[in-house]
């Protein structure tokens, strides 16, 4: 191990001591060997991606350790599920990850262009290039690039008459995943779910009002946008009513049982006359809650907890229906939905606090009689639900994803509402900005510079690949048309409509998701660009 | 020079699989999963026996359901597992045609190998998929037939039984199926067009012959009445219950029974005794003479029931109170405090039947006369079980035929008619799509040569003489498994469901497309357990 420096050191009669012991039980990377490794693992999972890519990008399987399968196009998803040990590897997932929090699309682009990046560095290094310039060159690039994307930017007002373009840029989101068979249905699911959550004013979208529900059965055709709330629960008792109307729901967080302190206590009972009045106080605990509820108007009780049989057709005598098991986030939804308050405790029940809504019905799905209730018409209308149904649990999964990703795409419209064109116009029409601004730098990063350019271009040539089309062709058609035509909407026809400008075919993305990717991926590379030693035990690295 | 090796980023038993070998390895298990089922398809096809393994191992289980035989098999490969998962989903949906939908997707996957080794990109199938099942749909839905509303209830039934004749024709009680057809489209007609099947109960007594199964008017529980109470009864006011009627407990929490003397114990023991009749009393007061509980009834309140001249029914399960409930008009009722509110049930008559050697409880002249028992008889476990699958697959067409009451021909007739319009559909796509058009069209061929195989015929043969006459708009000639020929379908009087044909078609589309779009699999690393030491 004496290869690595400053483990061993001499004194001055030339007697060897050591610096840093028990090295053989370490494993250890220096310098290039550590850089080279870590590019060529990032690039492994880069190119298990690359195929993901674009509205023409194979799915991938994925089997969990228990066996679960999983079928998705997800660069986010995908990466999560990979069992990824190395340390680079997992840097990689967690760049995917925090893509897919800021803007919820675009994780498979900014993996490929991470890995692209440090393909390039790669070479720089091997013209004996020091990492750390390479990558202020880098971070450099990025900023010219990020500006240029300000500038090739167009407006895309967003508000209630601009549904149609929308709805397009939806589609182009949704154009890559398995559900483009129902691909209109779908974006307009995804668009009216925002336009009714969001707040235009503020160019603010409350995620937290959007719930995506799956369920497996039925046709993907028979997917819907639920305005209120919909509960995958029934009614507590079967021979309660299945619809109501005008409703004022009891929200409550307390059981339907007797009451349990929280302190530590024991009650003994010694006589009979002491049976006989808990048995009373029992019996008088549960009219007393039944009777609570009542009496403060309601005609719906949703309750997190269970009820005791007892209470519980103490509830049907009342005719006051009511839900059991009623999981938190749903009760949350549920009370901002219909205005009403969680109510904590059954002596806190006051009229005002109730929630209130137009309407609530049981929906049943199926020959195995799968009922779901959906509470609609509510007070505060904004909180909406999404419905997708699937022929197989996979195909219901891979389409909530894909709901996710529409919405994301459509809420960072709302929030910012510049938009660049997709299919690697904008990456083209940077990639020769960049390059044009090499040209004219004096320093070294002018190599850099021209790394990052080629880099850029690994969208497009990705998305090439995957429609099968002839990737350094297309791309050197599109780009001598941008350079001469001074036109940055012009990408990669990946549909074979026969057209490349990506105006024409709505092909749009949000320039705030555009920027990110490059931000993100070029973060990323920087920081990798800066380990020179990696030191783990001896068998952790194989 | 540690930076040439091969640097693994995955964990160390994890697996990927890219490209090539993560198509060539899905295509394999696809089509091993149809292939599996694909010799139980059709009137002749034949039976699986499934012996399980682990709790209730060396048990025997004989069918011909595939879902229920997929469900059993216990696959490893991911593309088998999506199949597995597709029947199971159309056993929930529509209840019949899992065996095809199975097929089907794995002989598209099929052709789709000899697609993809002409290097056809994967995404170009697919596109090509979807106008054949466009196609395939429109053709479908412009051959099903309306039953006319203003038709005869016994044209109807004509209509209902073939259907049922001829998803029965394919499992064990094919032998029986005349009988058994009665029985399904008796018990479906019953339900007057609601088709709630919970309303339908099926009760399995081993013993008999199969032909002796048969539709109680009313209903039957299969329960005991408490002793020394009445066997009999007439003009029956039930109350169906859901409460405890051992000694009731205390529900509040944390409360535990303690004394210093014998004298406080017996006198807490007349307090109890005294809850119960208080209770029994209570029930009383409801004026019923039928008291029928979830839980157990103890002795003492048997004997206090016995004493009032009620009958008790203890231990009926939660589906038997649910369906008593329905069946009878009454509610489930756990508190007694107040009888005016309280919805009794009603039935004409409630007696003990003998049938076999079992004995059970007759409700009959119900309120809700929807409601009725199948009784099925037979010789072993295996075929009663086998012949209940089968009753709740006719039972499922049924009902969905009466609330979609369309209809299309059977014995491959609708198959080739779609190959035959996808076929259309080929010659008129321009592009590298056509070909894989055309392989829908294959696929859904094979459907029907897969029948005749089954029964040991020519398929090929019989294939041919069937493609001639669709290809003349002969759209009702069909296969012919009694005689081996080609035949009219409407003279033979087998057709099917329209809801389960399409369901077949779009579900088998949608989980082939899934497995196509697959270009690599990545599998975790198995999670560790322990070795199982549990006695089984």
């Amino acid at each position: 191990m004496s290869m690595f420096p400053g483990t061993v050191a001499f004194d001055e009669f030339g007697r060897p001591f050591i610096i840093l012991r028990d090295q053989e039980n370490q494993k250890r990377l220096t310098g290039i060997d550590a850089l080279k490794s870590h590019i060529q693992a990032a690039r492994q999972i880069a190119s298990i991606l690359r195929t993901s890519l674009g509205p023409r990008g194979l799915d991938k399987m994925m089997v969990s350790s228990d066996g679960e399968v999983t079928v998705t196009n997800d660069g986010a998803t995908i990466l999560k599920l990979m069992d990824v040990e190395h340390q680079i590897g997992k840097l990689m997932v967690q760049l995917a990850q925090s893509q897919d929090d800021e803007i919820g699309d675009g994780t498979t682009g900014v993996v490929v262009l991470a890995g692209a990046l440090l393909e390039q560095a790669s070479n720089l290094i091997d013209k004996g290039i020091h990492p750390i310039r390479i990558a202020d060159g880098f971070e450099m690039a990025a900023a010219a690039a990020l500006t240029h994307l300000d500038g090739i930017s167009e407006a895309f007002p967003v508000n209630k008459n601009t549904r149609e373009n929308l709805i397009k840029v939806a589609m182009t989101t949704l154009g890559s995943k398995v559900v483009v068979k129902c691909h209109r249905l779908m974006a307009e699911i995804a668009v009216d779910a925002i336009l009714s959550v969001a707040d235009l004013e503020k160019r603010d979208v409350n995620f937290e009002l959007i719930k995506v529900e799956g369920k497996v059965g039925g046709r993907m055709e028979d997917s819907m946008l639920v305005r209120g709330v919909v509960i995958d629960k029934t009614m507590s008792h079967p021979q309660m009513p299945k619809v109501l109307k005008d409703v004022k729901l009891a929200i409550l967080t307390c059981a339907f049982e007797p009451p349990k302190p929280k302190t530590k206590h024991k009650l003994h009972v010694g006589s009979a006359e002491e049976y006989r009045d808990l048995r009373k106080y029992e019996h008088e605990k549960f009219l007393e809650m039944v009777k609570r509820v009542k009496d403060a108007g309601a005609n719906l009780a949703i309750c997190q907890w269970g009820f005791d049989d007892e209470a519980n057709h103490l509830l049907l005598a009342e005719q006051l229906p009511a839900v059991r098991w009623v999981g938190g986030p749903e009760m949350e939804l549920i009370a901002i939905a219909t205005g009403g308050r969680i109510v904590p405790r059954f002596e806190e029940l006051t009229p005002d606090k109730l929630g209130s809504c137009g309407l609530v019905r049981e929906l049943t799905f199926g020959t195995s009689k799968d009922e779901m209730l959906v509470i609609e018409q509510c007070s505060n209308s904004r909180a909406v639900t999404v419905l997708v149904r699937g022929g197989n649990r996979m195909i219901v999964e891979e389409a909530k994803r894909s709901v996710h990703d529409a919405l994301c795409i459509v809420r960072s419209l709302v929030q910012d509402s510049r938009v660049v064109y997709g299919g690697g116009a904008a990456e083209v029409s940077c990639s020769l900005a960049v390059a044009r601004a090499a040209d004219k730098l004096s320093s070294l990063d002018q190599y850099s510079y021209r790394a990052f350019a080629d880099a850029l271009e690994s969208v497009p040539l990705a998305l090439a690949e995957n429609s099968g089309l002839s990737p350094i062709d297309t791309l050197s058609e599109v780009k001598a048309r941008q350079a001469a035509e001074n036109n940055s909407n012009l990408g990669v026809d990946c549909m074979g409509h026969g057209s490349n400008d990506m105006k024409a075919m709505n092909v749009i993305e949000s320039l705030h998701s555009k920027k990110q990717q490059i931000a993100l991926a070029t973060q990323l590379v920087k920081m990798i660009l800066k380990i020179d030693d990696v030191r783990s035990p001896a068998d952790g690295i194989q | 020079m540690v930076s040439l090796n091969p640097i693994r980023i995955l964990k160390n038993e994890a697996e990927e699989e890219k490209a090539e070998v993560a198509r060539m390895s899905s295509f394999i298990g696809a089509i091993a999963i149809g292939d599996l089922v694909k010799s139980t398809l059709g009137p002749k096809g034949m039976d699986k026996i499934l012996v399980s393994y682990g709790r209730n191992a060396g048990q025997v289980e004989v069918t011909n359901d595939g879902a229920t035989i997929l469900k059993s098999v216990g696959v490893d490969n991911p593309a088998a597992k999506i199949l597995v998962d597709m029947s199971k989903v159309q056993d929930e949906e529509v209840g019949d045609g899992t065996t095809s939908v199975t097929v089907l997707a794995a002989e598209l996957l099929r052709e789709a190998e000899k697609l993809v080794e002409q290097k056809l990109h994967p995404q170009t199938i697919i596109v090509g998929w979807r106008i054949a099942v466009d196609a395939a749909r429109q053709a479908l839905a412009d051959t099903s037939f309306d039953h006319d509303n203003n038709m005869n209830d016994a044209a109807f039934r004509v209509d209902l039984e073939n259907i049922a004749r001829t998803t029965l024709s394919s499992k064990i009680l094919s032998n029986h199926k005349e009988h058994f057809t009665k029985l399904a489209v008796d018990a479906v007609l019953r339900l007057k067009g609601s088709g709630n099947l919970k309303a339908i109960q099926i009760i399995k007594i081993s013993g008999g012959l199969l032909e002796e199964s048969f539709l109680d008017e009313g209903f039957l529980l299969n329960k005991k009445v408490g002793v020394h109470q009445p066997k009999r009864i007439e003009n029956a006011n039930i109350l169906i219950a859901n409460t405890p009627m051992d000694t009731d407990k205390i529900k509040v929490f944390g409360s535990t029974i303690k004394v210093d003397s014998m004298a406080k114990i017996a006198e807490l023991e007349v307090a109890e005794k005294e809850k119960m009749k208080d209770k029994v009393n209570k029930i009383l007061s409801h004026k019923c003479n039928v008291f029928i509980n979830r839980q157990l009834i103890y002795n003492y309140p048997e004997q206090l029931f016995a004493d009032a001249g009620v009958m008790a029914i203890e231990h009926a399960d939660f589906d038997g109170i649910e369906r008593l409930a329905l069946v009878t008009g009454g509610e489930i009722v756990s508190t007694f405090d107040s009888p005016e509110k309280v919805k009794l049930g009603h039935c004409k008559v409630i007696e003990q039947v003998l049938i076999g050697d079992e004995c059970l409880i007759r409700f009959s002249g119900v309120e809700l006369g929807s409601a009725c028992t199948i009784v099925i008889r037979g010789a072993t476990q295996q075929v009663i079980d086998e012949a209940e699958r089968s009753l709740h697959d006719a039972l499922c067409v049924l009902a969905a035929t009466v609330k979609e009451p369309k209809v299309v021909f059977g014995g491959g007739a609708s198959e080739m008619l779609m190959a035959e319009a996808v076929s259309r559909a080929a010659a008129r796509t321009a592009g590298k799509e056509a070909a894989a058009v055309e392989a829908f069209a294959v696929a859904l061929r094979r459907l029907p040569a897969a029948v005749a195989d089954n029964a040991g015929y020519d398929s090929a043969e019989l294939i041919a003489r069937l493609r001639a006459h669709h290809a003349q708009a002969d759209s009702t000639m069909g296969l012919d498994m009694e005689n081996g020929r080609v035949g009219d379908m409407k003279k033979l009087g087998i057709t099917e469901s329209y809801v389960v044909k399409r369901q077949v078609l779009l579900s088998a589309a949608e989980a082939a497309e899934v497995i196509l779009r697959v270009d690599n699999i990545l599998k975790a690393a198995p999670r560790r357990r322990g070795p199982d030491r549990r006695p089984c």
